[in-house]
């Protein structure tokens, strides 16, 4: 037995602009192990791990595989000691077919060197993927053609088919379904039984417990501990992480719930979803599940005239009503806020004020002129009532933690006093404490009489804070459950087609 | 644990230092140019010069401005030189049927069209502004060609002291220049239409979603590029006293050049009036400079081309 464990990170620190990311962090953790590594936003689990594949050099400390110190000053360093890593942001290559990505600088030849044998190299990507249980995806397609979800496929195939000895996976599950997720929780297994050392990231503590074989935590760059899932739970883990326990998670609501305020009847979009109806009522949070490509997207999207449907009726407040853009949506006083805010959330080279801003410019307007005092004052108002941090508001929204950032963009829609608010995914790679605080928000809201379409993958967000719960899949409307109908196995049930 | 502190504390003072430096480093760089000016040579400092050197930066100071604008949306225009040729011939030449008020409105809003033209182009056909800019550079060439092979003189001699002539010892065009930099930082800054055209740049389809009418902006940015590069047209002409059908090619490179060292960056996510105007500086004095020294033209091309490599460099992010 060797004395050692493989992976060794000793007193690493790493400072950006003068914060710093990482305090004198030791950690270790060995092969044929699943170490789940957790923290709130900001907490270094990013640092780290960009440390050990080699895209940001670590100030001080040093890194030891199997004994023998190593330098990981850039990926391909990393590489070559046998580290890959699949990150949350992509890195394929979009209009490449999905086999050049995977093989990306191993392309097979043929009796020409120089020249692709594509019959050859479609072979062994299909193979890398049928290998890992990764059926359904076509090898001649461009990636930019896949699904989300089929994409993080392709990324974790292409991390694993160069047989790793440590494999960072960073949040994998965020776009992945639940089937999905199934195969990919087989796959851990199998590389573990195969000696791998995986690390996995991830918010989503269920998921810790179920794969991990020991978790570290961290909080402001600095581990507080190593724990056995055994040896723990839920609670007390997001006591370590967050550093104190935290209050009502969701908070408890008295549903005062009104008259119908949207309703929406045989809306479809071709390609995308049919004959969708349902109505909303003033201060009623009506959760919307389904697996990702269900649709529920795409739905939100068209009642907000991002994608305008091409049949069938909205109604507001008993009128119907017209919508061809974004624009005729929020003058109706209807809001979205998206599932991706990168995307098309935030402006990220722009200022927390011009962010928070930019949806209700023409409210502080006059002859063309913006009233900077006004501006300033209704931004400052949401950074304080939102705790958004750092307060200053010319800062770049850029620089914001990820929790932050989402606070911007739903102060962006709260100054539009929408009557109905569509969240998309409204606590997508939020720390804890911020979720809790958007869950206080959308209670506050709905206690207002504003009427919240609450699209979400995650079953206990839309579990604790539905009043009824639509359930969604391939383009449907396949189930309404009251709050006292729903659970976790039925709305998974439904949303897989198990159930009518 | 002092030590560590004031580690920390000088580490934050040596990022803020850096991005100031990344920020004004045209500053800098143009101080140090004055002073090897003033310690080499005894005619920079001279009024004569001076009032020159304003002359000069005043076509691509103009130019500059709607330059800044389209590469704030994310987009370029390549045009702008044929705009300058397209206005700066038409109001010599019409001044000699029309009175010359009605002749400069008609060249300035022949820029104002082109604009709209490439506005529409990239706004909702969803055309590259690179291949549409190239394509109407092309075109309004063909059109100045088309107009007159030869060159035009305006016949108004009125024309050419008022525009082209001085307030003291002031050049008209560079007060007209320094009025529209305040302007357009106004614009940019104190607008609603002008913090879009910003926003846009960095996301256009959180801009949309947000309500803006995202192609409206667009067009009116490239309006705005087309009226500058014709006011500069119109200016130069008046200076010169002549208009050739091949003025202002080329042109379009300097503004990008102004804006880039200025801090814009291509693609959109960048910019101001005011760094725009430091660019403009100090590209104008590079060309004094080295003029008064006697420097052959290809030598200030290469010293341009670094200059603007050095201005990008000393911005990077890591």
């Amino acid at each position: 037995m060797r004395k050692h464990e493989y992976l060794l990170m000793q007193d690493i620190s790493k400072s950006y602009d003068g914060t710093q990311a990482l305090r004198g962090v030791t950690f270790s953790a060995d092969l044929g192990e699943v170490h789940a590594i957790v923290g709130e936003n900001g907490a270094g689990k990013s640092t780290l791990i960009k440390i050990l594949s080699g895209a940001v050099r670590y100030d001080a400390g040093q890194i030891l595989i199997d004994g023998k110190p190593v330098s990981l000053d850039s990926p391909l360093h990393a590489h070559q000691a046998g580290i890959r890593a699949v990150y949350q942001e992509f890195s394929l290559i979009p209009h490449l077919t999905v086999t050049e990505n995977i093989l990306l600088g191993r392309m097979p030849h043929g009796k020409l060197r120089g020249w692709v044998d594509w019959t050859a190299a479609h072979r062994r990507a299909q193979d890398i993927l049928d290998g890992l249980g990764f059926t359904g995806i076509d090898v001649r397609t461009p990636v930019s053609q896949l699904s989300v979800s089929h994409q993080q496929m392709v990324e974790i195939a292409k991390a694993v088919a160069e047989r790793p000895r440590i494999l960072i996976l960073d949040e994998p599950s965020a776009v992945l379904s639940q089937e999905e997720l199934k195969r990919l929780f087989a796959l851990v297994q199998q590389l573990k039984s195969a000696s791998t050392l995986i690390l996995y990231i991830s918010h989503r503590l269920n998921e810790v417990f179920e794969i991990a074989d020991r978790i570290t935590v961290l909080k402001d760059g600095e581990i507080v501990g190593t724990v056995r899932p055994q040896d723990t739970d839920e609670g007390r883990l997001i006591k370590m992480m967050v550093g104190r326990t935290l209050g009502e998670f969701y908070p408890k609501r008295e549903a005062k719930v009104g008259g119908e305020v949207l309703a929406v009847q045989g809306l479809s979009r071709e390609g995308a979803f049919a004959d969708v109806s349902f109505s909303l009522a003033r201060g009623e949070i009506l959760g919307m599940f389904g697996l990702v490509g269900s649709g529920r997207t795409q739905v939100a999207r068209s009642i907000y005239g991002a994608e305008p449907p091409d049949a069938g009726e909205i109604r507001l407040e008993g009128k119907t009503i017209k919508i061809r853009s974004p624009r005729d949506a929020l003058q109706l006083g209807i809001a979205l806020l998206t599932e991706d805010r990168k995307r098309d959330g935030l402006v990220l080279s722009c200022s927390i004020r011009d962010n928070i801003s930019l949806a209700t410019l023409p409210e502080v307007t006059r002859w063309g002129f913006l009233n900077m005092h006004q501006v300033d004052a209704r931004v400052q108002r949401q950074v304080q009532e939102l705790t958004i941090r750092p307060p200053q508001i010319q800062r770049l929204v850029r620089q914001l933690s990820g929790g932050n950032q989402q606070k911007v963009v739903l102060a962006k829609w709260l100054l539009t006093h929408a009557k109905v608010l569509i969240l998309d995914e409204p606590t997508r790679g939020v720390d804890i404490a911020t979720k809790v605080d958007i869950y206080h928000i959308m209670s506050d809201l709905a206690d207002q009489g504003v009427g919240i379409l609450l699209i979400s993958s995650e079953l206990p967000e839309i579990l604790g804070m539905s009043d009824r719960v639509l359930v969604m899949r391939e383009g449907r409307l396949v189930g309404e459950f009251t709050r006292a109908q729903a659970s976790e196995e039925k709305l998974l049930a439904c949303a897989a087609g198990l159930l009518q | 644990m002092n030590a560590s502190l004031s580690v920390q504390i000088r580490q934050r003072l040596f990022t803020r230092l850096r991005r100031r430096w990344a920020d004004y480093g045209f500053i800098v760089a143009f101080v140090i140019l004055i002073l090897i000016a003033a310690s080499f040579s005894d005619v920079f400092f001279t009024q004569r010069n001076i009032s020159n050197l304003f002359r000069q930066i005043v076509t691509n100071g103009l130019i500059s401005l709607g330059m800044l604008t389209v590469i704030l949306t994310g987009g370029i225009d390549l045009s702008v030189g044929s705009i300058v040729a397209l206005s700066a011939i038409l109001v010599s030449g019409l001044q000699q049927q029309v009175p010359v008020p009605l002749a400069i409105l008609a060249a300035v809003a022949a820029g104002g069209l082109v604009g709209i033209i490439n506005g529409v182009l990239v706004a909702h056909f969803k055309l590259a502004p690179f291949i549409v800019t190239l394509a109407t550079m092309g075109a309004v060439r063909g059109v100045v060609y088309v107009y007159s092979e030869t060159p035009q003189t305006p016949s108004d001699p009125t024309f050419r002291t008022l525009l082209g002539g001085f307030v003291g010892p002031v050049p008209v065009a560079a007060v007209i220049m320094l009025i529209c930099f305040p302007l357009v930082w106004s614009f940019l800054n104190r607008m609603a239409a002008g913090r879009a055209i910003v926003a846009i740049g960095g996301n256009q389809e959180a801009v949309r979603l947000a309500g803006i009418n995202v192609n409206q902006h667009i067009i009116l940015a490239y309006v705005i590029s087309g009226l500058f590069s014709a006011i500069a047209g119109v200016l130069l002409a008046a200076r010169l006293g002549i208009a050739q059908p091949s003025v202002g090619s080329g042109y379009e490179l300097d503004a990008i050049a102004a804006c880039v060292i200025g801090g814009a960056v291509l693609g959109g996510g960048g910019g101001g009036a005011i760094g725009t105007f430091g660019g403009v500086f100090t590209l104008g004095l590079i060309d004094n400079l080295l003029n008064m020294f006697n420097v052959q033209t290809y030598y200030q091309q290469i010293l341009k081309g670094l200059i603007i490599l050095f201005a990008v460099l000393a911005r990077r992010k890591e």
